[in-house]
């Protein structure tokens, strides 16, 4: 099982470091928003194997916290984010807050 | 039975993070924000999923394990919710290349 965690640890940690480059080169906010959803994700399959691998179960609980925070921190900005440039948005969208 | 619940369990985690992987490797690679979602919501999700089921059987006989199914289970419920929003204002900002929706309908 050391095997294992160790395998996985590192597909993990090369998934984290493709989403960060993401994050930092994503053209616009959104992007970036999709690429920090990612990462909370691959942090969370991180604690998970981390718990496999000490077979120790402290840390559920802050699994549980993270899927929560992430789901409330993704979704507060795609509802009350501010477009880049919002002149560039085709007219009859822009107003519609819905 | 154990060694071989432990290998279920294992190769349920080297497939789950392989699925993460693919679904970095697709959000790095794809060309605009509606198709980098795709990778971020479908691979994201079911690796996850994955690698939460090979979790509760390596931890099999522990109390806390409930909760590892109640993450497998919000995983799936709040994705297409965080989806359907970003892809909501996506479109709304016209963050897609050329020539996609192919046919737009809401107009």
């Amino acid at each position: 099982m050391t095997i294992v965690a160790m395998v996985a640890g590192a597909l993990l940690a090369a998934a984290a470091l493709l989403t960060t480059y993401r994050v930092l080169a994503g053209p616009n906010t959104l992007d970036r928003m999709v690429g920090i959803d990612t990462l909370v994700a691959v942090a969370i399959c991180g604690l998970a194997v981390w718990a496999v691998y000490s077979g120790d179960t402290t840390v559920v609980p802050g699994i549980v916290a993270l899927s929560l925070v992430g789901f409330l921190g993704s979704a507060s900005v795609a509802r009350f984010r501010v477009a880049d440039e919002p002149e560039t948005i085709p007219e009859p969208r822009r107003g519609d807050r819905r | 039975m154990n060694l071989a619940l432990d290998i279920v369990s294992g190769v349920l985690i080297i497939l789950g993070s392989i699925l993460a992987l693919t679904a970095a490797i697709g959000i790095v690679r794809f060309a605009d924000t509606l198709s980098r979602m795709h990778p971020a919501t479908k691979p994201q999700a079911i690796g996850m999923v994955m690698i939460m089921i090979g979790a509760v059987i390596r931890l099999r006989g522990n109390a806390d394990i409930w909760m590892l199914v109640l993450v497998a289970l919000f995983t799936v419920v709040t994705v297409p919710v965080i989806a359907h929003m970003l892809g909501r204002v996506a479109y709304r900002e016209q963050q897609t290349r050329d020539g996609v929706p192919v046919a737009d309908d809401t107009d």
